[in-house]
């Protein structure tokens, strides 16, 4: 996790909410440095993590995991993470007949499916197991990304269902945590993807969102970062809060600093 | 087919994840998988295969494009486990220089090929791969000794390469080259004795009988799964993903699709702007890299996407695959005549590099880059008309 992030989100793994849906979103940029920092944020913050990784391998996860001062590996050991690789287990379900339904099943099916065995892993793999279990805070599910199930070719409201019974079963229920990715298409006329972006940015109690410069590519400062928080069942006469920072990512950390006040540029 | 679970404790089914996680790898094979860096607790070193160095970054595993100039760009080479997707210029030529660049690097280097066509026979696409150069000094003595070693004489011949006596007469080519990215005459035929010397497999679509796999119709096109089953096949016959307990392959396996998404696979993202099989190519890309990534492996798409009409479909592929660059010839555009352009053959794009294992990326600071190929060079700069203070000439 990044202290610095910590600090603009006012949250610490001790006493981070709970029950809440936290949407990241990137434009024209990469944001994927925002699933590694929630990602080691609630593995210190001792939550059982069910991570849906749809687009890269988990050593990946790990080898950068492990610049952050977390071991994936030794925690899905000890039951802390449950890790479904998107790429292996894609192989596994198209070259070999499943006989009960795969997470991934929907691969294999000619017309847009929906993600029922995917939510019923998720809710196999973050129920809580009887009282001998080591005791982890809250469960977490986290989603990199869901661009890349509309791009399989599932519908934006079958992954809005998806979303919605993983919202009523972790947040609501086991009153932990869900945070996803979606990719923001931009300029790009992508339906699906609005309708998806749009449906969740609805439902969010947190939105992170990363975008690359207007002006372009600069070595110095990789892009802003805009956090709005929400409060999606309150009344909506209290104004969103709403911050913009620009970041720069460096090897084991990301820093941030106010708009035009880069180290580079003083 | 014992494909699975030979690595990692993980398995895909539900909350089982507890339970297998305390299986360690006891193969005897302990693979580091294509991106190890040696971080990981335990198992032997990743021996060295040719033609493949480690990362300056992060000790992954690279591999040359057979481009050095891209290589550059690209942070040092090829990931092993990684797909290089090539946007094709308009007609096709660049870009299938490119891609010839790949295969010859992987004939030079000994690593195996698969070559994928739907419109040309993967053979006559090897026969004309360009020549290599394997040495600056010696490169004509070089090429005259190669057609002459069957010559008693052939050792007064051999008397300016002096070096190349001692290696063994039957061996050229991988034994020769240990450099990491070569350079290629684009003029010259890569010599035959290379050719035969490789081992490569092609898949030509027209040839092949039809599938035995059992997915719903329509899942894929036709195509796309009989040529997934066969990456999929070689992969695992020969060893390059490590689960085959017969073979032990430490090499590399290079995969080349030509063309992918034309109309000759049976796809028709080209033709029309929602079709039946809009989501065909995104889920073979998918696949295609699960495959790679417990493989040791890498591959190179050439994709017409200046075909493709439906403008989203394009960012998913280029989210579905690591990198991408797009080449723009400036042949029959306007940009032919224009003084500022007269230098270059066309425009390359560098759309996205990955971020595997790592926060940050090796991207590069320069943006607007230019090729041009020469006979013996297909060099990138910076475009002389953009104010630069030092030109990138590779």
């Amino acid at each position: 996790m990044f202290p610095e992030l910590n600090n603009l989100l006012n949250t610490t793994p001790d006493r981070a909410e709970q029950g809440k849906l936290t949407l990241l979103c990137d434009a024209k940029t990469d944001g994927s440095f925002l699933v590694h920092h929630f990602l080691s944020f609630y593995l210190k913050a001792n939550c059982k993590v069910c991570f849906v990784a749809l687009i890269q391998s988990f050593s990946h996860y790990n080898i950068v995991g492990q610049k952050l001062g977390v071991n994936l590996t030794m925690a899905r050991e000890r039951g802390q993470l449950v890790f479904l690789e998107g790429l292996k287990s894609a192989v596994d379900v198209f070259f070999q007949p499943q006989e009960k339904p795969h997470p991934l099943q929907f691969l294999r099916e000619a017309n847009a499916g929906n993600l029922k065995p995917l939510f019923e892993f998720v809710r196999e793999a973050l129920k809580p197991v009887g009282s001998g279990e080591a005791g982890w805070t809250y469960p977490v599910l986290l989603v990199d990304d869901l661009s890349v199930l509309l791009s399989l070719g599932l519908g934006a409201v079958a992954v809005l269902d998806f979303i919605h019974y993983c919202r009523a079963t972790v947040c609501w229920e086991l009153k932990g945590n869900v945070v996803v990715l979606v990719h923001d298409s931009g300029d790009v006329e992508d339906e699906e993807n609005d309708i998806l972006l749009n449906g969740l940015s609805h439902q969010s109690h947190l939105i992170l969102r990363a975008e690359g410069l207007a002006t372009g590519f600069c070595r110095d400062v990789h892009g802003q970062l805009r956090i709005l928080w929400r409060r999606p069942s309150q009344s909506t006469s209290q104004r969103d809060q709403s911050l913009t920072y620009q970041y720069k990512i460096q090897d084991r950390s990301v820093s941030f600093f106010a708009k035009g006040m880069s180290p580079a540029v003083l | 087919m014992a494909a699975v679970a030979t690595c990692g404790g993980d398995a895909g089914s539900a909350g089982s994840a507890v339970a297998t996680a305390s299986k360690s790898n006891v193969t005897s094979f302990q693979r580091r998988g294509p991106r190890a860096s040696g971080t990981n607790d335990s198992g032997p070193r990743l021996v060295s295969i040719t033609g493949t160095r480690p990362s300056v970054r992060n000790g992954q595993l690279l591999v040359s494009t057979g481009l050095p100039a891209l290589d550059q760009l690209l942070g040092g080479g090829l990931a092993v486990g990684t797909v290089l997707l090539i946007e094709e210029d308009k007609y096709n030529i660049y870009s299938s220089l490119l891609f010839k660049y790949f295969l010859a690097e992987g004939i030079v280097n000994g690593h195996t090929l698969l070559v994928a066509s739907a419109n040309e026979d993967p053979a006559n696409i090897l026969q004309e791969l360009p020549a290599p150069l394997l040495d600056d000094n010696c490169k004509k003595e070089f090429d005259e000794d190669v057609y002459n070693r069957k010559t008693p004489e052939s050792n007064i011949k051999m008397k300016i390469a002096w070096r190349y006596q001692l290696l063994p007469k039957m061996e050229i080519g991988p034994v020769s080259s240990s450099r990491f990215g070569h350079y290629y005459d684009a003029s010259k035929r890569i010599p035959q004795e290379l050719i035969e010397a490789s081992k490569w497999h092609g898949f030509f679509l027209p040839e092949k009988i039809p599938s035995t796999l059992k997915v719903e119709p329509c899942s894929l096109t036709h195509g796309y799964i009989k040529l997934l089953q066969f990456i999929q096949n070689i992969i695992y016959e020969e060893g390059f993903d490590g689960s085959n307990p017969q073979k032990k392959q430490k090499n590399i396996l290079r995969i080349g699709i030509q063309n992918l998404g034309s109309p000759l696979w049976g796809d028709d993202i080209c033709c029309t702007e929602n079709g039946d099989s809009s989501h065909s190519l995104t889920k073979f890309l998918y696949v295609l890299r699960g495959l790679l990534r417990t493989s040791l492996s890498v591959c190179i798409i050439t994709m017409p996407t200046h075909l493709i009409q439906n403008k989203a479909v394009i960012a998913h592929i280029t989210n579905l695959s690591d990198i991408v660059v797009g080449l723009e010839s400036f042949i029959g555009s306007e940009r032919e005549t224009n003084p500022l352009y007269k230098d270059y053959h066309g425009l390359i794009h560098i759309r996205q590099i990955p971020r595997l294992n790592n926060l940050v990326c090796d991207e590069s600071d320069v943006k607007d880059l230019g090729f041009k190929l020469k006979r013996k060079l297909f060099t990138i700069e910076l475009e002389s008309g953009f104010a630069s203070f030092h030109s990138a000439h590779f």
